[in-house]
């Protein structure tokens, strides 16, 4: 008796919790602004915001009770949960006619409330709402008693569905955009696309869950004489993808390469901060800094305007960048020679914005223009045809990335990169080994910064015109909170953290402020489910590994 | 000409003087050890052979040549390694890789590939484990690794600053035999003890420290009869 009254009491804590958090997002208005959105016909982002601050709650709670209670409790309790957390929502346009909500909570409003109540007004639209959330709540219980496979399948489906549903317009930027015409709405996927979708996703789950016991068995027994034919499937995996990622803008169209442009141009950034961060175990928050000279000697050297120093074409001035950002790259390694950690964080921070500052000053304006910046830098030319278009760009950018890669890959090969691993996990015993702590740590910062200095150059013939502000915090930031994402010290991670932080916030450009919060939201989720990152170095797994078995 | 030979050496961390003045060689072919209780500077004296503590007073000859001038990565190029207190390993790098960094210094692939074998030979447990991430060896094996690694730069002096701490007898006693079989193989040993009767069965000479200065000096055998070590080092009455 008394664990029954328990559960029905958490039970109620589940629904207030589901209320305070739909609430939270209302107030702020997350769920107005995500209403401009469509995710699947009429519903919008905002609904689905709702919806799953409830969800989750109560998938949460009902879900760790899925063993000790009945089928027609959980349901019960699951109507409980999602009918309370909508009733503390609902509460808002039902008290608004004597309340002033608006006076503290600017978003509050007719506006707010009508979407809250279906347009239906305060009384009846809030029973809907009340009766939405309780039939929510129902689902959920209902797919929480399922087998665990289908569960979890299903769960995976549903969220596969939203994802793709938000990211729709992927698809009507495409140059064959026209083939997915069938399952699109005015925006965001048609039913008939989400049914597709979220039946193909159950579908994958139920085909690969079948196949896979059957297909690692038979790895297992033709292992010595598999060889050749994985090498063959190797080759044949790598050569369709060389085939996509070369045909990749001329079927995306200009936006979306626009936007693999930018993941691009964070992906040399990312090789080479990894380098310092990952490879040699340098925290370096001034990473910018780089990128910025690297731009400003692009601008500089090649503008046709006013500032224009050289008139020189890219192919000539992206030695100058790459040089350029190296030397500041030692320039600023010897006053850090000495610090560690949080200190050498600070310090280049601060490196960061004295360069940006610097950028932005009268004294230099007559140099290098101050807030006016740089205009009228060229593209680059190629064989009397001009690097002009996004597309263009994106095979420019592929080279670029491509030598990143191949020299990350050998440095950290080297004697010098096994210099930085030594370095990394110990200063004192490196140099016991006979390592030159102050030339090993320099080459890290050199090599790093070169990097961003050819990322600035080529970002500087692309946009063709360059202001201090293009060059603040938030992009060290992010460059190092894509490593992280991607995992710290692994280059394909580098790669993929690029596309889940520069890709995905760029396709969600209307929300604006809210973007931040996604990011941070995405940030802390994948730091607490995934903290080696999505494709970890080996030694990274291992250290984590490590520290779970401990 | 000894090989290594400190004269009146002063070390300080800040004002503290850790070592008073201490005088001592080491010839070439030999095992001297070191032994004092905590905090007598024995850590103190090898930190500043190592280039990690210049003294403010005194000289440190390697083979005459004065290593004083010279940096900590500097002076693993002379010819001496150091198994650190602690041992320093690279707890998340594997075996292979702690190893393969203590060739650092050196270029001959055949050479390091002769003394990898060489090392497995005298430490076959870590030959079982060179894959293995050194944090998760055993303090034993650690112990070997770290010795391991100091062979790997193939050097003329190995310094040891307490390679039996934390250990068991039985591991005691093997890793004392390697080292013994290290300094028959060609290698010159300064062993710092606190362990003095397992320092004193296996070293040629050794000296006492006490508080940053050197009480005793002489061989292992007369330091073994001597009544005060006895008292105060072997633990007899
Ligand atoms: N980094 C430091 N800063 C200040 N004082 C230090 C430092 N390191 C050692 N000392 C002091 O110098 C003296 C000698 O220390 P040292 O580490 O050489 O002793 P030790 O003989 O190696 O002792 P143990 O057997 O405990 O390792 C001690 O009094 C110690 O407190
Ligand atoms: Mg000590």
């Amino acid at each position: 008796m008394d664990s029954q009254n328990t559960f029905w009491k958490s039970a109620v804590k589940n629904g207030l919790l589901a209320g305070a958090i739909g609430l939270y997002s209302t107030l702020v208005g997350l769920v107005q602004a995500f209403n401009k959105r469509a995710v699947i016909e009429q519903l919008s982002l905002g609904h689905i915001t709702l919806l799953l601050s409830w969800g989750v709650v109560a998938y949460v709670f009902l879900n760790h009770h899925r063993e000790s209670e009945s089928k027609g409790k959980l349901i019960a309790a699951g109507a409980l949960v999602g009918g309370l957390g909508a009733f503390l929502v609902a509460l808002l346009p039902m008290t608004a006619q004597w309340v002033d909500y608006h006076f503290v909570f600017v978003h509050a409003g007719p506006e707010m409330y009508s979407l809250l109540t279906f347009g239906k007004g305060p009384w009846l639209g809030s029973a809907m709402l009340v009766a939405v959330g309780a039939l929510w709540g129902i689902l959920i219980a209902l797919v929480v008693s399922l087998p665990t496979f289908w569960r979890d399948s299903v769960v995976k489906a549903f969220l596969i569905t939203i994802t793709v549903g938000l990211l729709s317009d992927l698809f009507t930027g495409m140059t064959i955009g026209w083939m997915f015409q069938p399952f699109l709405g005015v925006e965001g996927l048609n039913i008939l696309g989400a049914v597709l979708v979220f039946g193909l996703s159950i579908a994958y789950d139920y085909w690969s869950a079948h196949r896979k016991p059957k297909e690692s068995a038979e790895a297992v027994a033709t292992e010595p004489a598999g060889v050749t034919k994985s090498q063959l499937r190797r080759m044949v995996v790598g050569a369709l993808a060389l085939v996509v990622v070369a045909g990749l803008p001329l079927l995306l169209g200009s936006y979306l390469s626009h936007v693999l442009n930018m993941v691009g141009l964070y992906t040399i950034m990312g090789l080479g901060l990894n380098i310092v961060v990952g490879y040699a175990g340098l925290l370096d928050l001034g990473y910018v800094a780089f990128f910025a000279l690297g731009a400003y000697t692009m601008g500089l050297l090649t503008s046709t305007g006013p500032l224009g120093i050289a008139h020189w074409t890219f192919w000539e001035a992206v030695p100058f960048s790459i040089l350029v950002a190296m030397v500041a790259g030692i320039l600023l390694g010897v006053p850090v020679l000495r610090m560690r950690g949080d200190y050498l964080a600070i310090v280049t921070l601060g490196f960061g914005e004295i360069i940006r500052i610097l950028a932005l000053s009268n004294w230099l304006k007559p140099l290098i223009g101050g807030a006016q910046g740089i205009l009228l830098i060229p593209k680059p030319p190629l064989f009397g045809f001009k690097i002009q278009t996004p597309i263009h760009f994106y095979y420019l950018i592929l080279v670029g990335i491509g030598i990143a890669a191949f020299v990350a890959y050998r440095l950290r090969e080297s004697r010098l990169g096994r210099a930085w691993m030594a370095m990394r996990e110990d200063e004192d015993v490196a140099e016991a080994m006979g390592i030159d702590l102050v030339v090993t740590k320099l080459t890290a910062f050199a090599f790093g910064a070169s990097f961003s200095g050819l990322a600035g150059a080529i970002f500087a013939s692309y946009v063709g015109s360059i202001f201090p502000h293009s060059f603040n915090l938030l992009i060290s930031i992010n460059v190092l909170s894509l490593i992280i994402v991607g995992g710290v010290g692994s280059m394909p991670g580098v790669f993929v953290g690029s596309l889940a932080l520069v890709g995905l916030p760029e396709l969600l450009r209307e929300f604006a402020e809210y973007r931040m919060l996604i990011y941070g939201l995405s940030l802390i989720a994948m730091m607490l489910l995934k903290p080696e990152g999505f494709w970890p170095e080996p030694i990274r797994k291992r250290e984590l590994r490590e520290e779970v078995g401990d | 000409m000894a090989m290594l030979e400190l004269k009146d050496v002063h070390s300080f961390y800040g004002n503290i003087e850790a070592l008073k003045g201490i005088s001592l060689y080491v010839d070439e072919g030999e095992i001297v050890t070191l032994i004092g209780a905590n905090g007598a500077g024995k850590t103190t004296t090898l930190r500043t052979i190592t280039g990690l503590i210049k003294p403010r007073q005194g000289t440190v000859t390697l083979e005459g040549e004065d290593l004083t001038k010279f940096k900590p990565h500097e002076i693993v190029y002379k010819g001496v390694s150091m198994v650190p207190e602690g041992r320093g390993i690279f707890a998340r790098l594997t075996v292979a890789e702690n190893l393969d960094l203590g060739a650092y210094i050196r270029n001959d692939k055949e050479g390091i590939k002769e003394d990898l074998e060489r090392v497995y030979e005298l430490f076959p447990r870590l030959k079982e484990r060179r894959n293995q991430v050194a944090g998760t060896l055993s303090g034993g094996e650690q112990q070997m690794l770290a010795i391991g690694r100091a062979l790997m730069a193939r050097p003329r002096l190995l310094l040891l600053d307490e390679p039996s701490m934390g250990l068991a007898p039985v591991l005691v006693e093997l890793i004392f035999d390697t080292i013994v079989d290290i300094n028959k193989q060609g290698t010159t040993i300064l062993l710092v003890e606190q362990n003095a009767l397992m320092a004193l069965s296996i070293a040629h000479r050794g000296y006492v420290l006490r508080t940053g200065e050197i009480v005793l000096a002489d061989s292992a055998e007369n330091l073994r009869n001597n009544e005060m070590v006895q008292k105060t080092y072997l633990g007899m009455e």
